[in-house]
């Protein structure tokens, strides 16, 4: 029973994870209507600006700040310089634009930072959370994160007018335009949004995988996966998939079918789940229209 | 018409004369008076490109050759191409070397997939495919593939250290292994079970293997940990190593924790994972660590840093990979030297094979490297060495031959 | 207009047959691999061009197909010749048999069980239970064919290289000629009215159903087919030469050749057997940037991929009104 719970609590770690990535995926998703594969590689850059920061002595939470920040404005660099141009080509060509950006970005930082693996230093104390071995304090923390991050994105979109036009540029860009919402201007956004909540799950992933230009690799499968499962124009589905997804790997693995085959039964079973609910737990059912 | 002839005449005769004087000279495609072509694969790219800057400290550390003079008055021009550690395209690479850019030999191409690979194309091709950068136990096989030879020592010799060490200090241990799944990690499984022989299947009471893109081994390390093993071997690389330290650490598992030499760097894993968490980790060495404070002041340590700085300054003074990569360099500098005049083939890999006692400063004290017609494993000792905080503590003989 | 694309295709292929003559053995062996390329970019084309579907996992069937063909000749003795039907026909059946689950789902959730199938299949390859005829981590080696005797006697010697290629060749001048057929067909013209308006498609009495697992099944066992002559060329199969780059390569190659186009699979297995070695030349530092500026150079300039760039670039020439369809080969 022990070693259950502790498989549990294990999986809630790593899910953290996936779902703070699962969480920026929604957003560009939301905003686009696209996965963006160079999510991953993009919170991986900014956390190595991050790095650069705190090894340059500037204390955690300045160094944390700055970095969201300088992603968002990075996001909505790229969204203009980068995929502006691709806008109005095939869905495939912008896909293609993607698994570029990703190139690049992994190996210029790779070129930059070299491969060694770097330390990353967490902004919770090193001894864990009330006498509890099974997850260590930062893990605990970046949970938080997850969902304070979930909470503000929430509220974004609910209270403020800015996130009722995102959410209308989204939906209906014609529409959206004839009552005035600059919709290039939202998608733009919507980039600068994502890019700065991957930096976040950057930042939290860090500490725990270790920073090293390939961090993000292994991390963007199982957000996409959970994103998908979630619901992907659900923040709050996003992150409920992650934590799903991350306790229903380790269980499988530690008890049913050994870690060899996890990953692929685990994805075997969250497609299973998709065949018969299409839109995810929570995602919104689409009905089309002929 | 006749002024032609004078220079043609003196240029014939020059030409006898030389040939007679140097009759001993003999090339095989790739050699000649003025050069060596060297080929080497390298990931620069894809999920091995931490590696890639072996080829990089190669190529720096053959510049510093050829600037101060070459090897027998021959510059080495290496001719480096990127895998991204894919089988397929390593065929294609080594095929591009050996058939259009005409090499003499492939040097340091990585990793045991790839090696695979191009294995049998390099022997029917009879090019020398030396001092590959892995260390899986085949390359010493010199009756069936006269023409590969590795460099390190191989994962099983290593594993069967742990083995005895564990049989020797605590014979009745529980033993948990964490290791990667694939050639790597099954060859290291492999040797460690043959070093513990029957008693393996006691001993060992719990594995878990985990994959390159798996982003933690969280839920592994609690797997093991739940087996109730006192011993546990660490067979991965130095971000799941550096993982599994700090796991171990953060839930109060603390077995006697046997760490697999890839990962022995103080550097880029034990550092990531605090110095503090790593004392009393237990592993082989037959390189000196250029991070290790011990070594700070040894003479090859010193000279290697210098060597970066000129000629490599991008390259990391952290990443073990440096250090490796300018040690090998030496070693295929000293097969040339032998070599002589006589740069056929057949000569090189003759010369690759009676290496007899030749040491590259990086190697520990002690450690030598012999080769031998029967003999493809260059290096085949390792010390243990155990972690007290700030270095390496080496303990006992050292092991192997 | 079909009279010109005709004299084409035959210059294509005259082409074809004397390049192997004019360079060398290690070139051959290149072209080899453009063929081989160019066979799973056709089938990955059926499914995503005309189709519609997005497979982010093609690389699995190519990887299916080459362990078909290895394992064959290396346990059970085949010659290498009568792998290639065998691991068409496993590859036809394996994704028929995914295509009907996947089925109901739709774009990005289709795109997700692909990519689930390209993450997992290496790690199928490497499990131990199979590890008897996969050679689990270690992979299979196999021997490369001889050109046959009677080629000798007939005064014709081709070496190995050389005759891998013709016979690479040949497969593909047939799976061409297969596609083509197939897509102008009853089955290539309900693949298109699927991707175009599946609702209208099945109002009209398309089974979009069984079309949608049946072109899956027909895209896998191009691929597969490709995958079986990758091996032979190669001489090696191991897990870690299928891992999800040779997927996303793919898709890299037909978007870049031109969805929805026939020539465009030579074209795309052009690009993706020779810009990452251009990539290579420029920068051992960062070779990958460079070769992301090139995808993105080409996304930009040819949005409709180079296919899609020559069918414009020829109706200006002509001044003719260009094919609109870009389902028409």
């Amino acid at each position: 029973m022990d070693a259950l719970l502790h498989q549990i609590l294990a999986g809630l770690a790593t899910g953290g994870i996936y779902a703070s990535v699962a969480l920026a995926l929604v957003m560009i998703y939301q905003a686009t209507h696209l996965v963006n594969f160079a999510q991953g590689e993009m919170a991986m850059f900014s956390t190595y600006i991050a790095w650069t920061l705190i090894n340059a002595g500037m204390p955690y939470w300045g160094a944390f700040f700055l970095t969201v920040a300088f992603s968002f404005v990075f996001g909505v660099v790229i969204e203009r310089v980068v995929i502006r141009p691709v806008e109005n080509s095939p869905v495939l060509a912008v896909v293609v634009v993607f698994i570029a950006l990703l190139f690049i970005l992994n190996s210029i930082i790779g070129w930059i930072y070299t491969y060694t693996i770097k330390p990353f230093p967490s902004p919770f104390p090193e001894q864990p959370f009330f006498g509890n071995k099974l997850m260590s304090s930062h893990e605990m923390g970046a949970i938080g994160v997850t969902l304070v991050v979930l909470l503000l994105l929430y509220a974004f979109f609910r209270f403020t007018p800015l996130g009722l036009a995102m959410r209308a540029a989204a939906q209906n860009p014609e529409s959206s335009r004839l009552v005035g919402i600059r919709v290039g201007w939202m998608l733009a956004l919507g980039w600068g949004l994502a890019a700065a909540i991957g930096s976040v799950a950057g930042m939290m992933v860090a500490p725990i995988v270790f920073l090293d230009p390939n961090m993000m690799g292994g991390v963007l499968l199982y957000a996409f996966a959970a994103a998908l499962v979630g619901g992907i124009d659900s923040p709050g589905g996003a992150v409920f998939g992650g934590f799903l997804v991350g306790v229903l790997e380790n269980v499988l693995g530690a008890f049913v079918i050994g870690n060899e085959l996890k990953l692929a039964v685990a994805l075997v079973l969250i497609i299973g789940v998709l065949t018969v609910r299409p839109s995810g737990f929570f995602g919104k059912v689409h009905v089309t229209r002929v | 018409m006749k002024r032609m002839l004078v220079p043609i005449a003196a240029l014939l005769s020059a030409a006898l004369a030389s040939s007679a004087a140097l009759a001993q000279k003999k090339y095989d495609q790739g050699a000649s008076d003025k050069e060596i072509l060297v080929g080497n694969i390298n990931p620069y790219s894809g999920p091995a490109s931490a590696y890639g800057t072996i080829g990089r400290t190669i190529a720096a550390y053959f510049k510093k050759v050829n600037e101060e003079g070459g090897v027998n008055g021959r510059q080495i021009n290496m001719i480096s191409y990127d895998d991204g550690y894919s089988p397929p395209k390593t065929v294609e690479m080594a095929r591009k070397l050996v058939e259009q850019d005409k090499v003499l030999l492939i040097f340091q191409s990585l990793g045991t997939p790839p090696n695979s690979a191009i294995h049998k194309y390099m022997n029917a091709k009879k090019v020398p495919h030396l001092f590959v950068a892995t260390g899986a136990t085949k390359w010493n096989d010199p009756k069936t593939f006269p023409w590969t030879m590795g460099w390190q020592p191989n994962y099983q010799t290593e594993a069967k250290i742990y083995a005895q060490h564990i049989l020797k200090e605590k014979p009745n241990a529980k033993i948990a292994v964490l290791y990667q799944n694939d050639d790597y990690g099954k060859d290291y499984l492999q040797g460690f079970k043959d070093g513990l022989g029957a008693k393996a299947k006691t001993m060992i009471v719990k594995e878990a293997s985990y994959e390159v893109s798996d982003p933690t081994v969280d839920s592994q390390m609690a797997q093991l940990q739940a087996s109730g093993a006192d011993t546990f071997f660490n067979i991965t690389i130095p971000k799941f190593a550096a993982q599994a330290i700090r796991r171990a650490w953060d839930s109060g598992w603390k077995p006697v924790h046997y760490l697999n030499n890839v990962s022995g760097s103080i550097g880029s894993t034990l550092k990531p994972a605090g110095l503090d968490k790593s004392v009393g980790l237990i592993t082989t060495l037959y390189l000196k660590d250029q991070n290790d404070k011990a070594w700070a002041n040894d003479p090859a340590v010193v000279e290697w840093t210098a060597f970066m700085k000129k000629y490599y300054p991008d390259g990391s003074l952290l990443a073990t990979e440096n250090f490796y990569g300018w040690n090998v360099a030496q070693t295929l500098v000293q097969v040339l030297k032998q070599s002589g005049n006589d740069l056929t083939r057949a000569n090189v890999m003759k010369q690759a094979a009676s290496l007899k006692g030749f040491v590259v400063p990086g190697l520990l004290p002690g450690i030598k490297i012999n080769t031998s017609a029967s003999d493809f494993a260059p290096i085949e000792s390792v010390q243990l060495a155990r972690f007290n905080g700030t270095d390496w503590v080496r303990f006992g003989e050292i092991m192997g031959k | 207009m079909k009279r010109l694309s005709l004299i084409g295709y035959g210059v294509l292929l005259l082409v074809a047959c004397v390049l192997p003559f004019l360079v060398s053995e290690y070139r051959t062996f290149q072209f080899t691999l453009v063929l081989v390329y160019s066979i799973a970019l056709l089938g990955l084309n059926i499914l995503t061009g005309y189709n519609g579907q997005i497979s982010l996992g093609h690389g699995a069937f190519y990887a299916i197909g080459a362990y078909v063909a290895a394992v064959l000749m290396d346990k059970a003795g085949f010659p290498y010749w009568a792998t290639i039907p065998v691991a068409g026909a496993v590859c036809l059946l394996a994704g028929f048999l995914f295509g009907l689950p996947a089925l109901r789902l739709e774009g990005l959730y289709l795109a997700l069980a692909t990519f689930a199938l390209g993450v997992s299949l290496p790690q199928l390859l490497k499990y131990h239970h199979f590890e008897g005829w996969t050679g689990g981590v270690q992979g299979v080696v196999i021997t490369k064919p001889d050109a046959p005797e009677f080629l000798a006697v007939l005064g014709l010697p081709l070496n190995q290289d050389q005759w891998l290629y013709f016979f690479t060749l040949a497969i593909t001048v047939v799976m061409f000629l297969l596609a083509w057929n197939l897509l102008r067909g009853r089955l290539g013209r309900a693949m298109m009215a699927i991707r175009d308006n599946h609702v209208a498609a099945e109002a009209m009495g398309v089974n979009n159903a069984m079309v949608k697992s049946l072109t899956f099944g027909v895209s896998a066992m191009f691929t597969g087919v490709a995958g079986a002559l990758g091996a032979i060329a190669i001489q090696f199969v191991a897990p870690d030469s299928f891992n999800i780059f040779v997927s996303l390569t793919f898709l890299i190659g037909i978007v870049i050749g031109g969805l929805a186009s026939i020539p465009g699979a030579i074209y795309g297995a052009l690009f993706i057997q020779f810009v990452p070695n251009i990539a290579d030349e420029f920068s051992k530092a960062a070779p990958w940037a460079i070769f992301g500026l090139f995808l993105i150079g080409f996304t930009y300039l040819m949005p409709l991929g180079i296919a899609g760039a020559i069918r414009l670039g020829l109706a200006r020439l002509t001044g003719k009104e260009h094919n609109s369809q870009p389902g028409k080969p």
